[in-house]
């Protein structure tokens, strides 16, 4: 049987705005499969966005949705957890708003560890603006504002998000569908932040620019260069070159902020421990 | 009473700025009175040259800054060389006789007092310098009562260090007292 | 009666939250407000209510407008950079009506300038800070006991009328410590947002065909719904190049122009003979009223008008003013603002002079007096 999108598609609000080959879309179903196998009913769930192609995912979906200001989905996204404690809280991002304007917030939301779960749409550039570079573009890529090839260091958003705090880190790709859905579903049901950077693809501004011939030679590319975790770490490093890991990357056991919060204000309701 | 006007004045950390909010909650909160508590410091937590003030009325203060000042309280020389200008013709400068060597001279009256000698020696704690002073200040001021004084006080110290600020409140008051008899 | 209790400034506009049922706070350290935040700190847990220090004023800002889309009551304080910080997500909040109230305790500036001291030269920026047209709510106390209830104030406009209300006081009021009464509940009134009464599948968030405030659904409470800092139609959904941008940004602007009756407040002191009126908000008011004291005890004719409302600007009241007086004198702790609007609204028919002062003290009332004297 063939999953009803429809029961999670704001009536009215298709076509999307994303670009043909653009690989937003199959996120967009991987995340309503995952939602939907989960049973969380549509009230409960909150679903924050920043600036870009990829912060116009909630506008779609039937869930409590909020489009906010650039780079800044995070910090209003900790306030409903912290105002509703008890509800879903997800934020969807592109590179440039959660890594490079919205870094601030994405370290300092890792390291309190609240209970948000951050999807990371990585597609290495800034979209929505016409192709400028991000702090994912790789190294000697072309972009509009890099236009004899980028000479930025860029960033590993899982290592950023483990070495800020973050309790669950993982990496999937648009080409790996199903394994992605099994990753949204497990970022959704960890108890902390989790962040999942999701690989996607910009054909029009930065595919196009850099010798990818087709969005299907961009699939492709992930296809080739992604590798399940296990695998990657059993290789040695001259196997693993230009090849990224997939999966979940990082988890541990830590304090999830609004329990913590939430637990010091049960403290202080008895006036024992309560201190004035 | 019209505007009655008291500055508290020293080096940020010796606790001038506690000093006026307790005189102000005794005016206002057990005398009933009215007082506005304000206060002008720098970027030092320690150190630096601080002021608190105190505004005493019987009407409603709107303008809350001192500018004829009745009662001037001097800790260091910095802070009185710095501040002792405001003080009113027929005003009183209290100052501290071991920090404040070099007094300024001008038409008011000057008290000197071992208000920091008597918090080190007599009741053993430098700290509480600000709360003999305080002491000195009611007995000298006679605006608020001692009663409401120590209530005020009592209701802001840390607890355990009530008997200390109470014996270096009336350390303060009866050395005043002693030198104005 | 009350409890009497003396309090800071910014402990008073702390009381005043809780007063009015804030249960959201989120800030950022700055000197002088940070007691606003420390106050919080120590309050809302001990409530069931949230606080939060993030890690900018940007986040901040953020945080309460989320806090307050899933129905709490939201509180964020700052100070001058902390404020230009803000501004960005105070238009988002203006044009997407989430109810939050913003304390700028107002030190010198521009840039760092002098935190520990005074200022009143944000007071353009509270109108103009953030881009874009957008309504503005700034109300301005000068006494501790205003604060208090000026914040409870700020909250029910701010509830009522979906917007974000900025409280903007200085840096001397915000420190200073005065008496203040805290009346017990219900002495004052306290609004809460307009709820929707229609089913969840009916719901249109930014319906302009009811009136110019939509009932506010929360989040996470079976109106599921899209709230974007894009223009937007009365569905919520972004809309481009439409005639509803135009109209549904006049609707913004009208649920405070159409209001002015009831969100305009002020002090009127001895204006009726007046032949100079001193017009000033916060600590120069204070000076102001002192100085008039002094000016009528000389037997000079002078009044105060002190706005409690700075934004909306008082324009009738002040152009009344101004057809019936000599001249206007403005003292502002800046190089002139407040000034530009009194000499709108008097259009030629006095004198307007300004006293202005950045050198962290308050304008004195003898510098008051001597203005007051020279225009009359």
């Amino acid at each position: 049987m063939s999953f009803d999108y429809d029961q999670y598609i704001r009536g009215g609000k298709l076509p999307h705005i994303w670009c043909p080959g653009c690989t937003y879309g199959i996120v967009f179903k991987s995340l309503l499969r995952a939602v939907d196998s989960l049973k969380i009913p549509k009230d409960d769930v909150a679903l924050v966005s920043g600036i870009g192609c990829a912060s116009r995912l909630p506008g779609y979906v039937d869930f409590n949705t909020l489009h906010t200001t650039h780079g800044r989905a995070l910090p209003f996204a900790t306030g409903l957890k912290m105002a509703r404690p008890d509800k879903k809280v997800m934020v969807v991002s592109g590179d440039g708003d959660a890594t490079a304007i919205g870094g601030n917030h994405f370290i300092h939301a890792c390291r309190r560890n609240i209970d948000i779960t951050v999807l990371v749409f990585n597609n290495f550039i800034y979209g929505m603006t016409g192709g400028q570079y991000s702090p994912t573009t790789p190294s000697g890529h072309l972009a509009t504002t890099m236009p004899y090839g980028n000479i930025d260091p860029s960033f590993n958003i899982p290592d950023l998000a483990k070495g800020a705090g973050a309790s669950w880190v993982g990496r999937g790709t648009a080409y790996h569908a199903a394994a992605l859905d099994k990753l949204i579903v497990e970022a959704i049901q960890h108890k902390g932040l989790s962040v999942l950077e999701i690989i996607n693809a910009c054909p029009t501004t930065h595919g196009r620019r850099n010798k990818f011939k087709s969005p299907t030679d961009m699939l492709l590319w992930m296809k080739d260069t992604a590798l399940p975790v296990t695998a990657f770490d059993k290789l040695p490093p001259e196997k693993t070159a230009g090849k990224f890991p997939t999966g979940v990357l990082f988890k541990r056991e830590a304090p999830e902020y609004c329990e913590t919060y939430y637990g010091l204000v049960e403290r202080l309701k008895s006036p024992k421990e309560g201190r004035a | 009473m019209s505007r009655y006007e008291i500055r508290f004045s020293g080096s940020g950390g010796q606790g001038l700025i506690l000093a006026g909010v307790i005189f102000a909650e005794a005016a206002t909160i057990y005398d009933r009175k009215n007082a506005v508590q304000s206060q002008s410091y720098g970027p030092e937590a320690r150190g630096g040259a601080s002021k608190s003030e105190v505004i005493l009325s019987d009407k409603t203060i709107d303008f809350p800054k001192a500018t004829a000042i009745d009662l001037q309280l001097s800790l260091t020389q910095e802070a009185c060389t710095k501040y002792y200008k405001d003080v009113k013709e027929s005003g009183t400068l209290l100052v501290d006789e071991d920090f404040v060597t070099d007094v300024p001279q001008g038409n008011f009256k000057v008290i000197r007092l071992p208000i920091i000698r008597t918090a080190s020696e007599e009741i053993g704690k430098a700290f509480v310098a600000n709360i003999v002073a305080l002491g000195a200040i009611t007995a000298i001021t006679q605006q608020v009562s001692i009663d409401s004084v120590e209530k005020a006080v009592l209701s802001r110290v840390p607890k355990g260090t009530e008997d200390l600020n109470k014996k270096a409140l009336m350390a303060g008051y009866n050395l005043a007292k002693a030198r104005m008899s | 009666m009350g409890k009497l209790k003396l309090l800071q400034g910014n402990e008073a506009c702390a009381e005043g939250a809780l007063y009015a049922g804030c249960t959201f706070f989120a800030g950022y350290p700055i000197t002088p407000s940070t007691e606003v935040a420390e106050f919080m700190a120590r309050s809302l847990p001990k409530i069931g209510g949230a606080f939060l220090q993030m890690e900018d004023e940007i986040a901040a800002m953020a945080a309460i407008i989320g806090g307050s889309l899933a129905g709490a009551k939201s509180l964020t304080a700052t100070s001058g950079p902390g404020f230009s910080l803000k501004q960005e997500n105070i238009g988002f909040a203006a044009l997407t009506e989430v109810p939050c109230v913003v304390v700028n305790v107002m030190r010198g500036g521009p840039s760092t300038g002098v935190p520990t001291g005074p200022g009143q030269s944000d007071i353009m920026q509270c109108k103009w800070g953030t881009h874009g047209d957008h309504p503005v709510i700034c109300l301005t106390p000068a006494y501790v006991q205003e604060i208090f209830s000026e914040t409870v104030r700020a909250f029910n406009l701010a509830e009522k009328y979906r917007t974000p209300v900025i409280i903007a006081f200085d840096e001397i009021v915000g420190h200073m410590r005065e008496k203040i009464e805290i009346p017990d509940k219900g002495v004052l009134p306290v609004e809460d947002r307009p709820k929707p009464a229609c089913k969840p599948s009916e719901y249109l968030p930014y319906d302009d065909s009811k009136g110019d405030v939509p009932p506010m659904a929360n989040f996470f409470e079976g109106y599921r719904y899209h709230v974007t800092g894009l223009n937007h139609g009365p569905d919520g959904f972004p809309v481009n190049a439409s005639p509803r941008i135009h109209t549904d940004e006049l609707r913004l602007m009208r649920k405070v122009e159409a209001n002015r009756k009831e969100i305009i407040r002020y002090e009127d002191y001895m204006t009726d003979d007046a032949e100079v009126v001193v017009f000033a908000y916060g600590v120069s008011g204070r000076s102001g009223k002192t100085a008039v004291e002094a000016a009528r005890a000389d037997g000079i004719k002078a009044g105060l008008f002190r706005p409690l409302t700075i934004w909306p600007f008082p324009e009738e009241e002040v152009a009344s003013i101004a057809s019936r007086v000599k001249g206007i004198v403005v003292p502002e702790l800046s190089l002139g603002q407040i000034i530009f609007e009194v000499d709108r609204c008097a259009k030629g028919r006095c004198r307007v002079e300004g006293i202005y002062r950045v050198d962290g003290d308050p304008i004195t009332p003898s510098q008051i007096l001597a203005k007051i004297k020279e225009v009359k």
